[in-house]
C-alpha cells in the first residue's frame, strides 16, 4: 500500500516505514553500485596507477629539516640562480626541499625518467607545493616530512608555485625545478615553460 | 490536541499557529543574515575584480584581508544566522508549537552578535590577516578566536533549544504522528551542527589559548584535521538544511509530494552517520595521514553520504513531478516541468539550486575529493569553483528562494520590486554558474586559489600561464559581477520588503497579486481523489517509469555526466609525473 499523498510539510500519521516503489529501489541500487565504483577506484589506483599521495610521513623538527636541506644543497650544488643554489643530486638520491616565507629552497635539477625520493617540509608556515605546468599539488606542513617517490617524465623547466596562503608575500613565492633529459641538456624544449630571464631583458 | 495557550497568530495561508515569540527570533536572525550577506557580497565584488587579472583592483594586503572577511561573512555568518531562523521556524511554526525558552534564545542571539562583532573588528582592523581557515602558525588577535567561540556557543545553544522545542511539541501533542519531513531534515541539520560545533570548540579553544601565550604550540596538522571537521562538516549542515528547504519549497510552490518517507528519511540519517568524515577532503595530499585513512574518510565510508545526496537528487524532482502529475499536468515526459510556475522566484530558485548543486557542485565535489585526483586540484581555483556551486548556487540560492515565501508568511509584507524578484534567481544562477566554471577551468591550468597576483610580477621566476587562463578568468569575472548584482538585488528586495514593505493583507485565491508568490495566490492543492490517482499511476502493471518518467530521464543524464567527468579526471591524472 502506498502512503497517503502528502507533502514534506505534513506530519505523517502512523507508520511511515513502508516499501518503496520500484523506480526508487532501482535508482538507489544504481546509485549504490556507482558509489562502490567510486570507492574501488582509489585502492585500485594505488595498485595499478602511477600517481598516489601516499609516500612516507614523519614528524620532524623544522630547523633540523632545513639544516638537512642546506647540507644536501651544499653536497650537490652545481651553480646558482638569483642567489638560490641549483642542486643536481645523483639518480635515486634522497632530495630535500624546504618551503619558507617566501622562498622554495633550493633549485632542483633532476633527470627525466629517473626516480628520486623527494622530501618536502616547511621551516615556518603551511605552504603549498604546486608544480607548474604539471599541476601536481601537495600540502607542505611545518613539523612534517612528506617523502614521495617522484619520477619526472619529460625534460623541461618547471616552477613551484606556493598555493597555500603563508603571509603577505605569498604571491612572490615561486621556486624552480629543472629536468634534464638523458643527454644532460640543461633545458629541453618545453613550449609552456620557457625561461624568460627578466634580468637579461 | 492539547490547547496549550501561547501568544500566537494563525497563518491565513496555511492555518498553522505562528508563535509570536518565535516569530521575532526568526525575523532578527533573518535580518542579520541579510546584513552579513551584504558585507560578504561587497567583499565578493572586490575579490572577483582582483582575481580577474586584467582588472586587479585591490592591493595585496587588502585582497587577503577582504578574502578573510568574505569567508567569515558568507560561510559562517550569513548561512548560520539563516539556519538559526530555519531552526526556529521548523520547530515552532511547522509543528504548531511554542518555542522552548525564547529568553535563552535571545541571549544566544546576542552572544552570536557579540561574537560576530569581535570577528569583524579583528578582520577589518588587520588583526586577523589569517584568512578564513586561520592555519597556525599564522596567528591572529586573541579576540578573533574568542569571537568565533562566542558565536559557536550561541549557535550551539539555539540548536539545544531546537531539540527542546521538538520535545515540547511532541509532549503537548501539537501535531499527530511523526514530524513532517522538512522538520526531520532540519533536525538532522541540527544534529550535524552539534558534531560540527563541538569540533570547532575542540580546536578553537586551544588556538585561543595559544594566541594568548598560555599554550606553546598548536600542531599545524592536528589543527587542520579538527578545523576541517568544523569547516567541511559545517557545509554539511548547509546540505541538510538546503535539502529540507527543497522539500519545503517543492510543497509550497507546486504541491510536490513525498514519494516515500522511509527512503527520504533514511537518506537524512545517512548524512548524520557519515558526513562528518569529510574533514579528509582537505587533507588528501597532506603529510599527516595514511592512505587507508584518507580513502575511508574521504569516501564518507564508501560514499554513503554521496548515496544520500543521490537519493535526494531523485526523490526531490520525482516528488515535484508526481505532485504536478497528480494535479493534472500529465502531458509528455516534461510537461510538468514546462508548465511549472517559472515566474515564481521560490520555484525557479529551488530548481536552479537543485540543478547547479547536483550537476556542478556535487559531481566536482566527489571527483575532487577522490584521494588521487586531489593531486591535480588541491588549493587550485578548482576548489572554490566547486564550493561556490554547492554552498552559493545550492544553499544560498535555496535560502533566497525560501525568503520569497518568508516575506509574506512571516514578515507579512509583500515582496518589493516584484519584477526584479522574478528574474533575480535567473541572474544569480547564471552569474554563479559562469563564476564556478571560470574558476574550475582556471584551476585546471594550475591557477592557485587565495593568490593575489598570478602574473607573478614580484616573484624571482616567471610563471607563464596558458593564454586561455586570461579568458576563463574573464568568464569568472563577468560571472562574479552578475552574481553580485543578483545578490545585491536580493538584498534590496529583502530590505525594502521588511522595512518599507506593503502589508500583505488578504488576497483572493486564483488571482495573481503583485508581490505575492504564485504558490500562495494559486495554492497547489491536490484533488480529493488524489490517492486514487496515485494508486493508478503506481500500478505495477504500468512498469517502473509510469509515475515519474521525466525524473528517470533527468537522473540518467546526471549519472552519465558524473561518470564522464569522473573518468576524464583519472585520465588527466595519468599524464602526470609518476609520484607515490
Amino acid at each position: 500500500m502506498l502512503t497517503k499523498v502528502h507533502t514534506g510539510l505534513d506530519p505523517v500519521p502512523g507508520v511511515w516505514w513502508k516499501p518503496a516503489h520500484k523506480a526508487e529501489k532501482v535508482w538507489v541500487a544504481i546509485a549504490f553500485a556507482w558509489c562502490m565504483v567510486l570507492f574501488a577506484m582509489m585502492p585500485l589506483w594505488h595498485w595499478k596507477g602511477g600517481q598516489n599521495p601516499s609516500g612516507v610521513r614523519r614528524r620532524v623538527d623544522p630547523q633540523k629539516f632545513f639544516a638537512r636541506t642546506m647540507e644536501f644543497a651544499k653536497q650537490y650544488k652545481i651553480g646558482d640562480d638569483r642567489g638560490i643554489p641549483i642542486v643536481a643530486p645523483p639518480v635515486g638520491a634522497e632530495v630535500y626541499l624546504t618551503g619558507m616565507t617566501f622562498q622554495w629552497y633550493p633549485i632542483l635539477q633532476l633527470q627525466a625518467g629517473a626516480k628520486y625520493k623527494l622530501h618536502m617540509s616547511s621551516l615556518d608556515m603551511n605552504h603549498g607545493f604546486s608544480l607548474f605546468p604539471m599541476n601536481i599539488n601537495f600540502q607542505v606542513v611545518p613539523g612534517y616530512d612528506y617523502a614521495l617517490d617522484v619520477t619526472p617524465t619529460a625534460a623541461g623547466d618547471f616552477r613551484i608555485i606556493c598555493n597555500e596562503f603563508c603571509g603577505i608575500g605569498h604571491h612572490t613565492m615561486v621556486g624552480r625545478v629543472i629536468v634534464v633529459d638523458a643527454s644532460g641538456k640543461p633545458v629541453a624544449d618545453n613550449a609552456s615553460a620557457v625561461v624568460r630571464d627578466r634580468e637579461a631583458k | 490536541m492539547s490547547a496549550a495557550a501561547f501568544p500566537h497568530r494563525v497563518c491565513p495561508a496555511t492555518g498553522l499557529k505562528v508563535s509570536t515569540k518565535a516569530e521575532s527570533l526568526i525575523k532578527v536572525n533573518a535580518v542579520v543574515a541579510v546584513v552579513s550577506l551584504l558585507v560578504g557580497a561587497i567583499a565578493a565584488l572586490l575579490l572577483v575584480l582582483t582575481r580577474w587579472q586584467a582588472v586587479h583592483l585591490l592591493p595585496a594586503v587588502w585582497y587577503y584581508r577582504i578574502l578573510g572577511v568574505h569567508g567569515m561573512n558568507m560561510l559562517i555568518f550569513f548561512i548560520i544566522y539563516f539556519e538559526m531562523a530555519v531552526l526556529w521556524f521548523a520547530s515552532t511554526v511547522l509543528l504548531n508549537s511554542r518555542p522552548a525558552t525564547p529568553r535563552l534564545g535571545w541571549f544566544s542571539f546576542f552572544l552570536m552578535i557579540a561574537g560576530s562583532a569581535l570577528v569583524e573588528w579583528a578582520q577589518w582592523s588587520g588583526r586577523a590577516d589569517v584568512l578564513f581557515t586561520s592555519y597556525p602558525p599564522l596567528k591572529a588577535h586573541p579576540l578573533f578566536y574568542l569571537g568565533i567561540i562566542l558565536f559557536a556557543v550561541g549557535a550551539l545553544t539555539v540548536v539545544g533549544i531546537f531539540f527542546a522545542t521538538l520535545v515540547i511539541a511532541k509532549r503537548e501533542k501539537t501535531y499527530e504522528g511523526s514530524m513532517p519531513l522538512v522538520v526531520y531534515g532540519a533536525a538532522t541539520a541540527a544534529i550535524i551542527a552539534v558534531i560540527t560545533l563541538l569540533h570547532g570548540a575542540l580546536i578553537y579553544i586551544p588556538t585561543f589559548l595559544w594566541s594568548l601565550g598560555l599554550i606553546k604550540t598548536v600542531d599545524p596538522e592536528v589543527y587542520r584535521l579538527f578545523w576541517w571537521a568544523l569547516g567541511h562538516s559545517s557545509q554539511q549542515i548547509n546540505v541538510a538544511a538546503m535539502v529540507s528547504v527543497w522539500y519545503l519549497l517543492s510543497a509550497l510552490t507546486i504541491g510536490g509530494v513525498v514519494l516515500n518517507e522511509k527512503v527520504s528519511r533514511s537518506a537524512f540519517v545517512l548524512y548524520v552517520l557519515f558526513i562528518s568524515m569529510a574533514s579528509a577532503h582537505h587533507l588528501l595530499v597532506d603529510p599527516g595521514f595514511s592512505s587507508a585513512w584518507k580513502i575511508v574518510n574521504t569516501s564518507y565510508f564508501m560514499y554513503m553520504a554521496v548515496l544520500a545526496s543521490m537519493i535526494h537528487g531523485f526523490t526531490v524532482p520525482a516528488g515535484m513531478e508526481l505532485g504536478m502529475r497528480l494535479r493534472g499536468y500529465t502531458d509528455g515526459l516534461f510537461g510538468w516541468l514546462r508548465r511549472a510556475p517559472w515566474g515564481d522566484p521560490g520555484f525557479s530558485a529551488m530548481v536552479f539550486s537543485i540543478v547547479v548543486f547536483g550537476f556542478v557542485g556535487g559531481i566536482t565535489g566527489v571527483t575532487l575529493g577522490t584521494e588521487q585526483i586531489n593531486i591535480i586540484a588541491h588549493n587550485t581555483l578548482r576548489i572554490p569553483g566547486h564550493f561556490h556551486a554547492t554552498v552559493v548556487s545550492g544553499t544560498a540560492m535555496a535560502f533566497m528562494g525560501v525568503t520569497y515565501y518568508v516575506l509574506p508568511l512571516i514578515f507579512q509584507r509583500k515582496v518589493a520590486f516584484w519584477k526584479l524578484a522574478k528574474i533575480q534567481p535567473y541572474l544569480f544562477a547564471l552569474g554563479m554558474l559562469l563564476l564556478s566554471m571560470g574558476m574550475t577551468f582556471a584551476g585546471s591550468f594550475g591557477v592557485p586559489r587565495r593568490h593575489w597576483d598570478i602574473s607573478f610580477s614580484q616573484a624571482p621566476f616567471d610563471v607563464p600561464f596558458n593564454p586561455a587562463v586570461d579568458l576563463v578568468l574573464a568568464v569568472m569575472g563577468i560571472g562574479g559581477i552578475l552574481a553580485v548584482t543578483g545578490a545585491l538585488s536580493f538584498i534590496a528586495i529583502a530590505v525594502k520588503s521588511v522595512f518599507f514593505g506593503e502589508p500583505v493583507g488578504t488576497w483572493q485565491t486564483g488571482t495573481d497579486v503583485v508581490g505575492i508568490p504564485q504558490g500562495l495566490t494559486r495554492p497547489p492543492v491536490h484533488a480529493a481523489n488524489v490517492d486514487e490517482l496515485n494508486e493508478k499511476l503506481h500500478d505495477p502493471a504500468r512498469g517502473i517509469a509510469a509515475a515519474t518518467p521525466g525524473t528517470l530521464v533527468l537522473v540518467g543524464v546526471f549519472l552519465v555526466a558524473f561518470i564522464v567527468y569522473y573518468f576524464t579526471n583519472w585520465k588527466l591524472l595519468s599524464f602526470l609525473w609518476r609520484v607515490g
